[in-house]
């Protein structure tokens, strides 16, 4: 935004989809203005021991606004994600009521304008996420909206997820799914196996994702759309995708941080803050998603951020709605629990989900002269314990709280405004 | 031994655990037994039912326990209170609690609810029975009665037929019956077991011709009649002629075998009506027991620091030589 001083990120390594550089970098007018040594300006932001990368992207988050303010609003939501770095993050349609129409996108954009994050908006595939009629896709996306998914709920009928694919191609958007076979994982409240029939929990068994990721396969190689995949948590759903991707169908696929750090022995507290659907699986899964992201058959990491008031979550495991908070954990359970090279870490939270949510023109862009300056600057090595009372929302459904992690948030730069200065929201 | 709680057998920590609830039983058995079944020790204390599923025998005979011992008790009834209009889990307890409450006996149809009940409150939590998950009391009363009929589990061969997967009874027996040293045989259709038997120290069998003759115990399950719906079984009759308890498969018992039930039966379903009135079936023993082992419990959860011996001389009934010992013994540890 013009109207904010120039500064500089003083002292920090760069890291981008270039590569890594010691460099400053100089933002004005909402632009990268000059990246390199020694650089001043009229105020300085330390970066010193910090990385500058282009701002953090969430492909999933559930902001629940409309409908369910009590959990989160646009703005709480965004607040948190400026905290935890990211500059972009894309609206889940399951509101009340439902994304999907042109009259619910715009009200979701017009509250998102004055948040201090970017939000977008993804489209439901059918009306009311209900899974019988397609929802008015070209009507959405000429407001925008790149993404359509009915998320929280897959698209259970064939025949209807073919033509909604077969219509998305006809407007150059992404079909997002949800994959879960209700009929298979119909009552289910976790994963299903050893814990599950220890805990006398109804379960909801991986091949029910499976066979859902395994039909969308089948329908990108006969309609030749675009699917992300959307939460994966099991290992033959990874290879799946593993062999689609290197078939070369048009597929990609995300994983959230609990999928990558948490197993379904969580379920033992009975305590629904671990529950979330698809459920928290096996060892074997989760080191399979941790592969999947290292070899990059999963390009992106997405938090899944689903907020719940506390009374929701005081209830018997079963009654309890399944979610977990996300924004302000993603990026350091990432740095704490994967072994990745940073640029493939940042990668898959940066420019890979701003591919796939179609706003890699704004961001996740190379930190370089004349570029939107659309940053967040971390502080890789600082330790902290995790407080869902200390969070921007307005839930505390943190499946981590008292955990010690690894690396924050420093500063986050919104089109050229610092947002959050040393890990303070300013707005 | 016991810790505040009884949520699960476990909690019971093995079989030194649960032949202690097992000796003190004895000696309330004997209080049972005397024309005034009545002795002081709870004096003062109070119990409460928190039942959020229908339950008659369970609630009789806890609160039958816990009268005999001389508690206070109240019924929290979910369907007249506050709970149907929406109160939560968390506020229901805490407000019980806050009348002065020393204990909490829970049934509920979602697993782990004792479990998140006994992280907001301080009152000792009894699980009276918690979806498909436990119901540790039902193993205890289970143990006493085959204690008292064979003399003893360890060695013996207890096949639980019927629908084990949707049972809390067959997951807390199956733990406390493998504690004490019995072998244990599943014998279900597979539709009708867990999901994984990974880490269960059982064997599973499909055939129950061919368990009977090798059984000491034969241990029925209740056959649910809306399982029918959901494609677990094509139909009771054949649920009946290839898992129930007709009065030829009881001819496969050996002499000396025992049949079990936790009830309500179906008979004619999963129990023949005649083989449920057989000299050999210990379903009444069961329910007789129940108040028993209910008592140890109570005792054992809210008897700490009551000395049976101080409060003996105002009870009418006096206070049996046993169960002072034992119960000494007991809040000793």
């Amino acid at each position: 935004m013009s109207d904010h001083p120039t500064f500089v990120l003083k002292g920090g390594r760069v890291v981008d989809a270039r590569g890594e550089r010691l460099a400053d970098v100089v933002v004005a007018d909402g632009v990268v203005r000059a990246v390199g040594v020694d650089l001043s300006a009229d105020r300085v932001l330390d970066a010193s021991g910090c990385i500058v990368a282009p701002g953090l992207v969430d492909v999933h988050t559930h902001l629940r606004e409309p409908g369910r303010e009590e959990a989160e609003t646009v703005e709480t939501g965004a607040r948190g994600a400026a905290l935890g770095g990211y500059t972009a993050i894309l609206a889940m349609p399951n509101t009340t009521p439902a994304i999907d129409s042109a009259a619910v996108v715009n009200q979701v954009l017009e509250l998102g304008r004055t948040a201090p994050c970017d939000v977008y908006t993804s489209g439901a595939i059918t009306v009311d996420r209900a899974g019988e009629q397609l929802a008015p896709m070209a009507e959405m996306a000429a407001l925008g909206v790149r993404v359509f998914t009915d998320d929280g709920a897959g698209v259970q009928d064939n025949r209807l997820m073919r033509r909604a694919m077969e219509y998305a191609t006809g407007l150059g958007v992404t079909l997002a799914q949800h994959c879960e076979d209700d009929a298979l994982c119909g009552g289910g409240h976790m994963h299903e196996g050893e814990w599950s029939a220890r805990l006398g929990i109804a379960g909801q068994p991986a091949e029910a994702e499976e066979l859902m990721v395994m039909r969308d396969i089948a329908l990108a190689r006969l309609t030749g759309c675009r699917i992300h995949f959307q939460h994966l948590s099991t290992a033959r759903s990874v290879a799946m995708v593993r062999d689609a991707v290197a078939a070369g169908l048009p597929v990609t696929a995300e994983a959230t941080p609990h999928h990558f750090t948490l197993t379904h022995a969580e379920c033992a507290s009975y305590d629904p803050v671990f529950k979330v659907n698809p459920p928290l699986r096996t060892e074997a899964d989760v080191a399979a998603v941790r592969a999947g992201l290292t070899d990059g058959t999963i390009t992106a990491i997405a938090t899944d951020h689903a907020p719940h008031t506390p009374e929701s979550k005081e209830l018997p495991f079963d009654q309890a709605p399944p979610g977990m908070l996300g924004l302000e954990t993603a990026l350091a359970l990432a740095l704490t629990e994967l072994a990745l090279p940073l640029p493939v870490l940042l990668g898959a939270m940066s420019w890979n989900p701003a591919k796939v949510a179609g706003v890699d023109d704004v961001h996740g862009r190379p930190v370089a002269e004349g570029e939107p300056a659309n940053l967040c600057v971390i502080d890789p090595e600082i330790t902290w314990t995790v407080r869902a009372d200390a969070m921007a929302s307005r839930s505390r459904n943190s499946p981590y709280e008292g955990r010690e992690l690894k690396g924050r948030v420093r500063h986050t730069i919104l089109a050229g405004e610092p947002v959050v200065i040393a890990g303070e929201p300013q707005r | 031994m016991i810790g505040r709680h009884l949520l699960e057998v476990e909690d019971l920590g093995g079989a030194e655990g649960i032949e202690e609830v097992l000796r003190l039983t004895d000696s309330f058995v004997e209080v049972s037994e005397r024309a005034i079944p009545k002795v002081p020790a709870l004096r003062g204390r109070t119990v409460a039912w928190l039942f959020y599923e229908d339950s008659t025998r369970t609630r009789l005979s806890f609160e039958t326990a816990a009268k005999r011992l001389s508690a206070d008790t109240m019924n929290f009834s979910v369907g007249s209170s506050s709970v149907k209009k929406g109160e939560s889990l968390r506020d229901t307890a805490r407000t019980i609690e806050a009348m002065g409450i020393d204990a909490i006996v829970v049934r509920h149809a979602s697993a782990g609810a004792p479990h998140r009940i006994a992280g907001w409150v301080d009152a000792s939590v009894i699980n009276a029975g918690d979806g498909w998950h436990q119901h540790p009391t039902q193993a205890l009363l289970d143990c006493y009665t085959i204690r008292q009929h064979l003399g003893g589990i360890a060695g013996r061969h207890i096949a639980i037929i019927g629908d084990i997967k949707h049972s809390r009874v067959a997951r807390s027996d199956v733990e406390a019956f493998t504690a004490l040293g019995a072998e244990v045989t599943l014998v279900a259709p597979p539709t009708l077991l867990p999901p994984s038997l990974d880490g269960w120290p059982v064997r599973v069998s499909h055939d129950l011709d061919a368990v009977l003759p090798t059984v000491d115990v034969a241990y029925l399950l209740r056959m649910q009649r809306e399982r029918m719906t959901e494609a677990l079984l094509p139909s009771l009759r054949e649920y009946t002629s290839t898992y129930g308890l007709t009065i030829r498969r009881a001819e496969l018992l050996r002499p000396d075998a025992v049949v079990m039930h936790p009830g309500p039966m179906n008979r004619g379903v999963e129990i023949a009506a005649d083989v449920a009135d057989l000299p050999c079936s210990l379903i009444l023993d069961q329910v007789r027991n129940g108040v028993a082992v209910r008592m140890a419990v109570l005792y054992l959860l809210l008897g700490a620091g009551t000395s049976l011996g101080a409060t003996g001389p105002t009870d009418p009934s006096g206070s049996p030589e046993t169960t002072q010992t034992r119960a000494e013994e007991a809040t000793g540890e």
